[in-house]
């Protein structure tokens, strides 16, 4: 029993420790992303990547790729803590016609973690973003 | 291995008649029965026994690459090099929907030296099957980063059959063939690049059920714990470590924990190849079972 306690113990440490880094890098992620420039750039380069994608093409067929991209803008930034309001439609409505799978949720991932090599973003940067995107997933994916 | 074959039979078939090619359709309308759609890396690599998760531990992630709208497939094959003995395990897991896992895991356990001296001859082979079952309770492991609090979580079994029963028992053992049942909490902080895992194991086997089950100094079913911590250092490549509490049932060998250190590397979701340092402690006579970890899996 005091093995278990301490094999307990040892992941307890290594959750609090993971924690305590988090905190440590508090820097906004906005600013870690480039700002209002830098995620522009991200979009740019990520509504190409969808667009190409044929795993997700087609669900832009009825967008206006221009409102697209701004929205997207408006959105990172405001998830990463920028000066920004998404103005767009709820989450929930704006993608309901579109019956999406986790298929295509991760295509768009995938595609926005290739967008996001490209402008030479480091993977903890990375991963912060994606992280705070993660749990739209219940919003979106409605198949 | 004869167990083997009529599996990858069945698989074989059945990816073969699925309808593969619906490439280029419109997003969400075609099913797939192989959709590859899982982010690479977050199926997890295949574990000793045969069910998804890292080297040593059972994780709650389900096998292969498919999503909760199609299936995943992972086929390994395992071998571990140590100071005195060499295990060799080739496997196959099926995911279901992202929601079951089936899975089957040989092992060859060769005894080199040490069967000499058990006057079974040199190199003499203990092999076991293992069939495992495992499903998604609650939980997922990529899309709840705003729930710190929840991980994945998982309840599995694993049937371990012994070919040597009568054999395990002279040693000690109580019987030839158990059954262990685990619950897995797998946690990825993704901000944070860290895997956390912990797994609960119910189980009688001694040595993963290459000496039996059970034994003199404890019968029955004992708790063992399973923790894993691995680092995302790029999006193909993880670095970890995990340590494994084991039974120590039988009176005639110590029985030790076992811990790894281990480096997991993604090439796409078709292949990976885990390496890894590993330490099992005392395993029949010899102490000091160290050596070296390497598994290939393929899947989709």
């Amino acid at each position: 029993m005091r093995r278990i306690l301490r094999v307990l113990l040892l992941a307890g440490s290594a959750v609090t420790a993971s924690l305590g880094i988090a905190a440590a890098s508090e820097d906004p992620l906005y600013t870690s992303l480039g700002g209002r420039e830098g995620i522009v750039a991200i979009v740019d380069q990520a509504t190409a990547n969808f667009l190409a994608d044929g795993r997700i093409k087609n669900s832009f067929d009825n967008a206006n790729i221009d409102q697209f991209k701004g929205l997207l803008t408006d959105q990172l930034c405001a998830v990463s803590g920028g000066p920004c309001v998404y103005k767009g439609r709820d989450m929930h409505v704006a993608h309901k016609g579109l019956h999406l799978t986790n298929y295509d949720f991760n295509a768009l991932v995938e595609d926005l973690q290739d967008a996001m090599d490209s402008c030479q973003l480091p993977l903890g940067v990375q991963s912060r973003l994606l992280a705070r995107l993660a749990p739209m997933q219940r919003q979106t994916v409605t198949k | 291995m004869r167990a083997f074959l009529p599996i990858v039979a069945v698989l074989s078939a059945f990816f073969a008649t699925g309808p593969l090619n619906a490439a280029e359709s419109p997003a969400a309308s075609s099913r797939r029965w192989f959709d590859s759609g899982k982010l690479l890396a977050t199926s997890g690599v295949t574990q000793i026994e045969g069910a998804g998760g890292g080297g040593l531990a059972a994780w709650a992630l389900i096998a292969g690459y498919g999503t909760r709208d199609s299936i995943g497939l992972a086929a390994h094959a395992s071998y571990v090099h140590l100071s005195d003995y060499d295990l060799w395990s080739p496997g196959l897991a099926i995911g279901l929907f992202d929601r079951v896992e089936l899975s089957y895991a040989r092992h060859i356990f060769d005894t080199r030296v040490v069967g000499k001296r058990l006057r079974l001859g040199e190199g003499f082979k203990v092999d076991q099957d293992i069939f495992g079952a495992k499903i998604k309770l609650i939980g997922d492991v990529v899309y709840d980063q705003d729930r710190w609090w929840l991980p994945q979580i998982a309840i599995g079994m694993q049937y371990k059959r012994n070919d040597e029963s009568t054999r395990v028992k002279l040693i000690g053992a109580r019987s030839g063939d158990g059954i262990d049942y685990y619950i897995s909490a797998t946690k990825l902080f993704l901000a944070q690049g860290v895997l956390l895992n912990v797994t609960l194991r119910e189980t009688r086997a001694n040595q993963f059920g290459l000496l039996g089950f059970g034994g003199s100094k404890n019968g029955g079913y004992s708790t063992q714990v399973e923790s894993s911590v691995a680092f995302l250092i790029s999006r193909k490549l993880a670095l970890g470590g995990e340590y494994r509490t084991k039974p120590n049932n039988l009176r005639i060998a110590r029985e030790d924990d076992a811990w790894t250190v281990f480096a997991a590397y993604f090439f796409n979701k078709h292949l990976a190849v885990t390496a890894a340092y590993t330490d099992l402690g005392n395993i029949l006579f010899e102490d000091n079972q160290r050596g070296l970890y390497l598994s290939v899996q393929i899947g989709i």
